[in-house]
């Protein structure tokens, strides 16, 4: 059932080495197949308290009043917070890297943009009573226009899902309202070609579907230190996200992961530390915050949708010579981790193939439902499937075996991709004619002798003469400080937003309570659109830099 | 009524590592009194097998067997900084820092070896067998448990090393879309047949057929299991799971195992995996990633060759019984293509 096919590329490789290449057992296995292994849940605590959060039933509406006092009074609550106990409640995951701006609430107060959203969360002595004073916490509503569609999201006069960015689009590089990606002339390239094929395609949302849901345990420590135990899968972004949101040194937080049920992408989006320390700071006990089924599928972030649109132009014997992408991101309410799928996406087009002609626009697009956030193969898969089902389109038309048609256009060392750099240790064309081989496929001589390693480079290096390029999607007014900003060394402060007040991690006396005050230099929730330039959103944001290697090197 | 066998194929490339690079990852090695080394890292294992290629990874680059190594994880005050385990980085960002790690840790034993056998350190190698001697002179040799204990009880040394692996961060061309995205790639090209009920609408995927390209496979055991998992999610995501049934309508959203539909142990596909090492130039000894990518060519796979077994193009995921069922009335019937 599986085999090692050593005989490729066996002069690149060393194969004598004593560890590397044996099926050595894994070190923890006895303890998983024994059930020994330790998961963030086995963690018990003496006075454990158990934190439940109250979410919008809407998917898009603005919040008049939050009444807790009937839930406060009930059997076993300890305390109900709101956003207002959240020292900076205002977060975008990838500020850790220096991209994008703040725009999630940990604890909504304004408005909510999905169902599920959590506006206020109840610490109780046991899970049920939790459960119980969730239900008595009234929330008074005002019910907004929604829009869960892409393409509706970005027509003019939708509602407004998110106030930062203008249209429901992220804005990339503080320039556009989508990312680019322009080699060559794909318009010249339809107007002479044998066959258009075009396409649209669409990938769903998808569970990471974890055996053990999302969830953390936090307790004080001694030294005014706390701990948490969290089932994340990236231990230093968690904390870092945690530090940020409750304004505290990173130094101050000892996070303690381990044994995780199941990742997959969704356990990089650091929801539940954050309340669970906060939980313990205001009632100095251990706090368990984790997530349920249903929310582990209903609000908890999914791989999001995504819609392509593929335009190739193809030669009568299957040569694609231009392909053109339409992309929209589904990035539901937040930004969390879209954004930067969307410039990975991008960097992957148009597929393991060499094609002299390529365009995208690909939009990170918000709409009315449950944020997006990672999965395996986060930013590939659903473009994958799109060129990949298109290449069977192509097959079709020109009347080639599917297999032959990719090895046909398939890049090798030393060809030009898309994004400029050379292609290198490629080996698409071998798993194609071992494939075919298995499956008793019949190629012809050509396809058969063709390697990676070979009818590369040359003509095939070159970046075309000229480029296409356009304004299409320019947006005024932001400056955003992205890292991925070329030729962009330091991240301009613009001078309508004064620059921090103070840094985000600047020292705090041995054991704070956070304070309850709403942090100055978020952003606005609401108030004029950002598109008049001098009316920028805030371009500072708060803290959290210590963990971004890039940050570091640029921002000092 | 009846069903129609078909076969769709797909092919893939999958970028190694957080795409514009600046994630960086740290590693720190020593040695215990005993000889064996502590590897420390805050790394998170998902189940995928980070602990055991770090201590492959490790071991060789110490020179020492992998029983003599222990790995220590997920723990922000033992552990230095690391991004985590996400976009196919831990094996090959981890890997590398756990190389430059034991190599300066290895240096140091190989010195305290040295001192106990009166050489020099640059004529000692290692058995791997957790010996160490002379090139070309095994008799003249040491334990490395014995240099070890030298070094921290007789030399006053530590046995420690430190190790960082960092790609510097690629900026992005907002007009063209220029970028140095990753450093590797890796591959995978897949054949599945399917079988379709034009009656139920129900769509099995009875054989999946494979290559993929993984680098150097560092535990060909860890490599397998990722392949075969992934694979089968690749063929779930292609059939049976979605949060929205009806997107963009949010109605119907599963909210159990009962209604988030997945395979059962009955409905996996037997999967002929064929595994091709082409290694990575910047790869701890050639690894790549093999976690992400194993799922992608199914989906397209799947689509295709229900189209190849009934003439019906499915492009919007996942291929329900009832999106097959309408496609199927709406073209009069299965039309078989049989292009494979």
């Amino acid at each position: 059932m599986i085999e090692f096919r050593k005989e490729f590329f066996a002069n690149e490789r060393d194969d004598d080495l004593n560890e590397i290449g044996k099926p050595t057992r894994r070190q923890d296995i006895l303890g998983h197949v024994t059930g020994r292994s330790p998961f963030f849940d086995d963690h018990q605590f003496d006075g454990l308290l158990h934190l439940r959060c109250v979410r919008s039933p809407h998917h898009h509406a603005r919040i008049r009043r939050v009444d807790a006092s009937q839930a406060e009074k009930m059997p076993g609550v300890v305390r109900v917070l709101t956003g207002k106990d959240v020292p900076a409640n205002l977060n975008t995951l990838l500020s850790l890297l220096d991209f994008g701006i703040d725009d999630e609430p940990i604890l909504s107060d304004k408005k909510v943009a999905y169902r599920g959203e959590p506006v206020a969360a109840v610490i109780a002595a046991t899970e049920a009573q939790a459960r119980a004073a969730v239900k008595a916490v009234r929330v008074d509503w005002e019910v907004l226009p929604h829009v869960l569609d892409v393409e509706e999201a970005i027509k003019p006069g939708a509602p407004k899902v998110l106030d930062i960015y203008p249209n429901n689009k992220f804005v990339y590089h503080g320039k556009y309202d989508h990312q680019k990606l322009r080699f060559g002339d794909v318009e010249a390239a339809f107007a002479s070609a044998d066959h258009i094929v075009e396409g649209r395609y669409q990938m769903s949302p998808i569970e990471q579907a974890p055996i053990e849901t999302c969830g953390a345990i936090a307790a004080p420590e001694q030294n005014g230190r706390y701990v948490c135990y969290t089932s994340t899968q990236a231990l230093f972004f968690s904390l870092g996200t945690a530090a940020k949101v409750l304004q505290t040194p990173s130094s101050k937080l000892h996070f303690v992961g381990g044994t995780v049920g199941g990742g997959f992408g969704g356990k990089v989006d650091s929801i539940h530390e954050p309340l669970a320390i906060l939980g313990a700071m205001l009632t100095g006990r251990p706090v368990k915050y984790a997530w349920d089924r249903e929310e582990e599928m209903q609000v908890g972030a999914p791989r999001g949708a995504e819609r392509w649109y593929i335009k190739d132009a193809v030669n009568r014997d299957g040569r694609i010579t231009a392909r053109k992408f339409i992309g929209y991101f589904d990035s539901g309410a937040y930004t969390r981790l879209s954004s930067y799928a969307i410039i990975k996406g991008v960097g992957h087009l148009p597929g393991p193939y060499t094609i002299p002609n390529v365009y995208a626009d690909v939009y990170c697009v918000y709409t009315n439902r449950t944020p997006a956030t990672a999965m395996r193969g986060f930013g590939i898969t659903g473009v994958d499937f799109a060129i990949e089902t298109h290449m069977d389109k192509v097959a079709e038309t020109v009347g080639l075996n599917p297999i032959e048609l990719r090895i046909l256009n398939s890049y090798r060392d030393g060809d030009m991709k898309a994004h400029r750099r050379e292609a290198k240790n490629c080996a698409l064309v071998e798993c194609c004619q071992v494939v075919a081989e298995k499956a008793g496929v019949t190629l012809s001589a050509e396809a058969k002798a063709a390697t990676s390693m070979t009818g590369g480079g040359g003509e095939r290096a070159r970046i075309p003469n000229y480029t296409a390029t356009d304004q299409n999607g320019r947006v005024e007014g932001f400056d955003t400080g992205s890292y991925a900003r070329k030729g962009g060394g330091t991240s301009p402060v613009s001078a309508s937003a004064p620059p921090n007040p103070q840094p985000a991690r600047a020292p705090q006396p041995a054991s704070p309570p956070p304070s309850a005050k709403t942090p100055e230099q978020a952003p606005p929730r609401s108030g004029p659109p950002p598109q008049p330039p001098g009316a920028r959103p805030a371009a500072s944001r708060s803290g959290a830099m210590r963990f971004s290697s890039l940050a570091g090197f640029r921002r000092r | 009524m009846a069903t129609h066998r078909g076969r769709g194929f797909a092919a893939i490339n999958y970028p190694i590592g957080m795409n514009l690079g600046g994630d960086p990852s740290q590693a720190l090695v020593h040695s215990n009194p005993d000889g064996k080394f502590t590897v420390a890292l805050s790394a998170i294992d998902l189940g995928q097998g980070m602990k055991s290629v770090t201590r492959q990874i490790a071991a060789e680059t110490l020179g020492v067997p992998v029983e003599d190594v222990y790995v220590d994880t997920a723990d922000s005050d033992t552990g230095p900084h690391d991004m985590g385990s996400f976009a196919s980085r831990g094996t090959h960002r981890m890997g590398n820092a756990v190389i430059q790690a034991s190599n300066e840790a290895r240096s140091v034993m190989l010195e305290a070896a040295a001192e106990e056998l009166e050489v020099d350190a640059a004529d000692l190698v290692t058995d791997g067998k957790g010996n160490i001697h002379v090139k070309g002179a095994p008799s003249r040799s040491i334990t490395t448990m014995a240099a070890a204990q030298a070094a921290q009880f007789k030399q006053g040394r530590t046995i420690a090393g430190r190790g960082i692996f960092l790609i510097p961060l690629s900026e992005v061309d907002p007009d063209t879309g220029e970028m140095t995205p990753v450093s590797c790639f890796a591959h995978a090209a897949m054949l599945v047949d399917v079988e379709v009920d034009d009656e139920t609408g129900e769509v099995a995927v009875i054989d999946m057929q494979s290559a993929y390209e993984v680098g150097r496979a560092l535990n060909p055991k860890l490599v397998e299991q990722q392949l075969r998992g992934g694979a089968w999610m690749g063929m779930s995501h292609a059939i049976w799971e979605t949060t929205e049934p009806y997107y963009p309508s949010r109605e119907h959203g599963p909210e159990d195992f009962n209604s988030y539909l997945m395979p059962g142990p009955g409905d996996l596909a037997p999967h002929h995996i064929s595994v091709l090492e082409r290694p990575a130039p910047d790869g701890p000894y050639g690894g790549k990633g093999p976690g992400e990518m194993c799922a992608n060519p199914v989906l397209p796979a799947v689509v295709n060759a229900v189209y190849d077994a009934i003439g019906v193009r499915i492009d919007d995921l996942p291929v329900t019984p009832e999106k097959v069922l309408r496609g199927l009335r709406a073209q009069g019937g299965a039309k078989p293509r049989r292009m494979l």
